[in-house]
């Protein structure tokens, strides 16, 4: 028993104290973070354009007279089909190496790169929740802000969107927890994330345990502490209606 | 042809549903005046409320034009969202916004809309909250006031935009009746400071002591119209009379 633990001393001395090995899990958790927060805004706002589309396009399609706004918002939201399907029907993984490789290939900054390319593919996710967020909305709101003289924007912006991501903010902060994890396959462009600093501890001290054991419980934390917030949240929302 | 007194000149109007299956406006033609009460009466399905509705072009007609203020509101080029400035709007479910507090719903229009600072729309809204007697519930929110007085709410709210025509559907429909009468008192108040107004309703009372002009509707038209006592002390057309046997 004493030698057990005295084994895990030392091999927690070789993987987290000895060269300031830590330093690479704090820098790690910082691209982690860095990389997440940036996706999800990016994806967030593509996410809200998308659902706006999509939504307006099969409101009220059936009722709009044939012009040039029917045919641009038919085309905006084939768009939007394309990238859904292309988006959700594809790995992260090779939709990363495809940004890294060949779209973004001539852009040196990673981070960017994985901003980008991990935006783009919560965007997508978060498209089909603002959607149905949108489309939980009674009608009679909308109806409300257009008779009060409000534009079809005007009333999506003020009275509709805030309503709908209200609505979806669970499944929204959901979607972030697993934009946190998902990032860890950023070591695929060599960047250097939580997960990658764990490997680059085990590939220097060549002792797997204590590196990935310390990666696992750092995300865990992490989700377990945006759980909290986002519970505290939800509470507060629903009080400010009471 | 029509005088500057008229402030909605409906003509023809026809509205079909599901491309075509169900007509549910078959050729309206009626003019409303400046300070006039226009109740609309009929049974259910007859197509009152998609009247109204088109009135503020909720629904767009299939065919047949309405002229606001002299404007064709109708015509694809106008743009229906300045002249709704001027239309207020009362639905049978309040729609209030659930997310912003009562004074936020009243003052959000004419600050968005008409460019009033946050000061002098707020002061509009709370000199409009005393006359409905809910200046104490500014900061509420709509889950927190019962029916009637969301009700009273939803009016105010309409009224924030200074419209020159007020259209009610079904304004009491969903209220519990002991509700019924603090709202129609507000839209008899209303009523009596001349203000143009729409009514949609299923309350005789009213019709007959707040209406200038009642219209009844059947089957997608428009069947008989007159003074409230034409109407129900003498009733002409046979679908008027089996009506008024049943709700009176």
């Amino acid at each position: 028993m004493q030698n057990f633990m005295e084994n895990l001393q030392s091999q927690f001395y070789t993987n987290f104290i000895e060269k300031d090995r830590w330093h690479f899990l704090l820098d790690g958790l910082k691209v982690t973070l860095q990389l997440t927060f940036c996706a999800v805004l990016i994806g967030i706002v593509i996410g809200v354009i998308i659902a706006m589309i999509r939504s307006t396009h099969d409101k009220n399609i059936a009722e709009m007279r044939s012009g040039i706004g029917r045919f641009i918002l038919k085309f905006l939201n084939f768009l939007a089909k394309v990238y859904l399907t292309v988006i959700r029907g594809t790995p992260v993984v090779v939709q990363l190496l495809i940004v890294y490789f060949v779209i973004l290939a001539s852009c040196k900054n990673k981070l960017i790169v994985g901003m980008i390319a991990f935006g783009f593919n919560s965007g997508a996710y978060v498209a089909e929740i603002v959607r149905s967020g949108i489309m939980s909305v009674d009608d009679g709101q909308f109806e409300a802000g257009r008779s009060l003289g409000f534009n079809y924007i005007q009333t999506m912006r003020y009275i509709i969107i805030p309503q709908a991501l209200k609505s979806v903010l669970p499944a929204l902060a959901n979607e972030f927890i697993v934009l946190l994890k998902e990032t860890s396959v950023a070591g695929y462009i060599a960047m250097q994330d939580l997960t990658k600093a764990g490997d680059i501890i085990r590939g220097a001290t060549f002792s797997p345990f204590m590196p990935l054991l310390a990666v696992a419980l750092i995300y865990l934390v992490m989700v377990m502490f945006f759980t909290f917030l986002v519970n505290k949240l939800e509470r507060r929302l629903r009080n400010s209606e009471r | 042809m029509s005088d500057n007194k008229t402030l909605i000149r409906v003509e023809n109007v026809q509205k079909y549903f599901r491309g075509g299956k169900i007509k549910a406006l078959d050729g309206i033609s009626t003019e409303i005046k400046k300070g006039e009460v226009v109740v609309i009466i009929g049974p259910s399905g007859s197509g009152k409320s998609t009247f109204l509705r088109c009135l503020n072009l909720l629904e767009v007609p299939t065919d047949g034009r309405i002229f606001f203020e002299g404007v064709d509101i109708t015509d694809a080029e106008t743009n229906i969202n300045i002249h709704r400035q001027k239309m207020g709007m009362v639905f049978q479910h309040f729609n209030l916004f659930p997310h912003m507090t009562i004074l936020k719903n009243m003052i959000i229009a004419p600050m968005k809309l008409q460019g009033k600072s946050e000061e002098e729309a707020t002061e509009m809204a709370l000199g409009l909250l005393k006359r409905v007697g809910l200046e104490d519930r500014a900061d509420a929110y709509p889950s927190q006031l019962s029916g009637g007085q969301k009700q009273r709410i939803a009016i105010v709210r309409a009224l924030c935009m200074q419209p020159n025509v007020m259209l009610f559907d079904e304004p009491t429909s969903a209220l519990d009746p002991e509700m019924v009468g603090e709202v129609l008192e507000v839209m008899k108040q209303l009523a009596a400071e001349d203000m143009t107004m729409v009514v949609v309703t299923h309350e005789m009372g009213f019709a007959r002591e707040v209406g200038s002009r009642v219209l009844f509707m059947a089957d997608g038209k428009l069947i008989e119209e007159g003074k409230p006592q034409d109407i129900f002390e003498h009733p002409k057309s046979e679908r008027l009379q089996t009506f008024l046997a049943k709700v009176l």
